[in-house]
């Protein structure tokens, strides 16, 4: 807090916070549920240290110290949840994240309103749409039995394709998922930094001879690189983060080789499994290298010059 | 500059011919990105329209040739979706208004830089948004509170989302502060300047924000799959999963209804048709949130 107050700094604090009672109360129930529910848990990551058992409770379990985390690191699974992670994640880095970019730059040649508003709103609809249905359209579109896609693929080559069971499937189908659903949506803060070129400065260029393309390269890029930066460099400070939902639904005994992430591993061994303790700390492991990722990430990003994160 | 735009005016439309080809392309991919888009909707709702013969002796088609709606009737005959839907739309209308009331009244005294201890306040909700527990702690914590399997733990666990928070936040920051002083002159409580002037000059942003909460209560589905466990209370995401996932079929007994000449249904049919059941609700209020969401999406860009 600024050391400088003004007339009250030299009000007691009783006398202050009764002045604005009303402020307080009202902010009263939003810092309870604060502390409930996002410290109170934190709170609760002491149980990756214990061997704790829901009838002993936090304060009766065993300790065991870094017992859970040994056995993580030993455990085969560790570099699979790594090698998963990061896979799916760089996979998405490399052909997801260029969508939204290429698109806008293409969008914005666009001049005919009608068109324009038309498209947008079509590619917008599936960021709306949860991903249960995503994965059901999936599903319809790519089962054995009938889905679309084998059916074109039986025509063409006379054999159909395991698409949902078969691993070497799984980690493009949660990519091209991603470019079909957040494509459109991840567009738009490209498309607010691209309205905000100066329209003088294509006619300069066009006045100077330069191409649609020249004019791409030397005016639209330069504008919308610095969006481009902080949004890659979040992207890679949230390289752990591969989103539970769709993971899990697509997820089965077939493919789990390749689709098992850190939040689907927990979730078994944790809420289906009870191993309390053990899954807490992979998902302590997880959290604390996230946490790092992105505050390092935002660093750079300030270093940068740019505004960052937070 | 008025010389160039007289010029251009001018020459009308006329481009070179790489030019023209490069506008043709231009549209070809954006028409195209936005066909690709709509494709697998319509492709789902023709086929929840579809019968057996048509499914197996077309391989695509967004119009049916015999349209057959016992896939529907196939899926309403134990209720389970429309259950689904009911469950849903309780939890996102209560979720909702439970998210609006604790984000709005935390976030208006944080609006206020002179208040003592607010910006201690500020710093312990932006480490919520960098760390958390995670999914056991996070479970736990419900469990011990004795929500497991009810609404509530559907409705608070994620009462005030940091980000919301901090969009209504900055919008009550750059509300006029005249108004307020002169409410103040006139005797209004803080509480009172809160619920009669900042509330109501805040419409579109929390408009934007409800809709934010809204949309996630209603597609959510982690929370309901780790939460609920009574079939009766399941949103209509979960019943979706069996359905189409899982593949159990939504009807208990399908034997019992006369399907008439079109048979039962497809199990194809079936699943397209939940497919559909569960979109159609959003696509409805699609035109209205596409706009205030994307005017958040821009208020949240905006830092303070």
């Amino acid at each position: 807090m600024a050391k400088v107050k003004s007339a009250g700094s030299t009000e007691p604090l009783f006398r202050y916070m009764k002045r604005h009672k009303w402020m307080y109360l009202l902010m009263l129930p939003g810092i309870i549920y604060f502390i409930i529910f996002k410290y109170v848990p934190m709170a609760g990551l002491v149980i990756s240290f214990q061997n704790y058992s829901p009838y002993l409770g936090i304060l009766e379990s065993e300790w065991v110290g870094l017992e859970n985390f040994k056995t993580f690191f030993m455990n085969p699974d560790f570099k699979m949840l790594l090698v998963n992670t990061f896979s799916i994640s760089i996979l998405n880095l490399v052909f997801f994240f260029p969508m939204p970019i290429l698109l806008a730059l293409l969008l914005n040649e666009i001049k005919n309103k009608l068109v324009k508003k038309s498209i947008q709103t079509m590619i917008y609809i599936p960021h709306f749409i949860s991903m249960v249905i995503v994965a059901s359209i999936t599903f319809t579109l790519l089962n054995t039995e009938s889905g679309i896609i084998n059916q074109i693929v039986y025509a063409l080559t006379g054999e159909k394709l395991e698409f949902l069971a078969d691993p070497k499937y799984f980690r493009w189908i949660i990519v091209i998922q991603n470019i079909w659903k957040e494509t459109g949506w991840g567009m738009i803060i490209f498309l607010a930094a691209l309205a905000g070129v100066d329209t003088q400065l294509y006619e300069a260029a066009q006045v100077d001879g330069a191409g649609k393309l020249r004019q791409m390269w030397h005016i639209t890029l330069p504008a919308i690189k610095s969006t481009i930066i902080i949004m890659l460099i979040m992207k890679v400070g949230t390289l752990l983060n591969t989103g539970f939902e769709q993971i899990f639904l697509m997820k089965n005994s077939l493919n789990s080789s390749v689709a098992e992430v850190f939040d689907t591993y927990v979730y078994t061994l944790g809420i289906t499994q009870g191993a309390f303790s053990y899954s807490t700390a992979v998902g302590m492991f997880k959290s604390v290298v996230a946490t790092i990722m992105v505050v390092t990430t935002n660093w750079i990003c300030k270093k940068c010059g740019e505004t960052g994160l937070y | 500059m008025l010389a160039i735009a007289e010029k251009k005016k001018h020459r009308g439309v006329q481009l070179s011919p790489a030019e023209k080809a490069g506008m043709v392309f231009v549209y070809t991919i954006c028409i195209l990105a936005g066909v690709l888009t709509i494709v697998p909707f319509l492709y789902v709702v023709a086929g929840s329209f579809a019968t057996e013969k048509e499914l197996v002796e077309r391989a695509f088609f967004i119009i049916p040739r015999t349209i057959s709606t016992n896939a529907y009737r196939y899926i309403t005959a134990d209720g389970s979706i429309f259950r689904g839907l009911a469950n849903s739309f309780f939890i996102m209308i209560v979720g909702t208004v439970i998210n609006m009331a604790f984000t709005t009244t935390l976030a208006y005294p944080l609006s206020k830089s002179y208040l003592k201890g607010r910006n201690t306040i500020l710093n312990m909700i932006i480490v919520t948004m960098l760390f958390s527990g995670g999914m056991i702690p996070n479970y736990l914590v419900v469990k011990g509170l004795g929500l497991l399997d009810s609404y509530w733990a559907l409705m608070l666990p994620g009462a005030v989302n940091a980000f919301n928070l901090i969009i209504v936040k900055n919008f009550f920051q750059e509300l006029p502060h005249e108004l307020e002083e002169a409410a103040k002159i006139d005797g209004c409580s803080d509480v009172g300047i809160f619920t009669r002037i900042i509330l109501p000059l805040s419409k579109p942003a929390l408009a934007s924000v409800g809709l934010f909460y809204a949309v996630s209560h209603w597609n959510d589905f982690f929370n309901s799959l780790i939460y609920l466990n009574s079939t009766k209370k399941f949103p209509v995401q979960i019943i979706l999963r069996q359905i189409v996932l899982l593949a159990q079929g939504a009807s208990a007994d399908g034997s019992s209804i006369d399907f008439g000449a079109g048979g039962t249904p497809p199990e194809q049919a079936v699943k397209m048709a939940a497919t559909v059941a569960a979109t159609i609700p959003i696509l409805l209020v699609y035109p209205f949130v596409q706009k205030y969401f994307e005017q958040g999406v821009m208020v949240g860009a905006v830092k303070g």
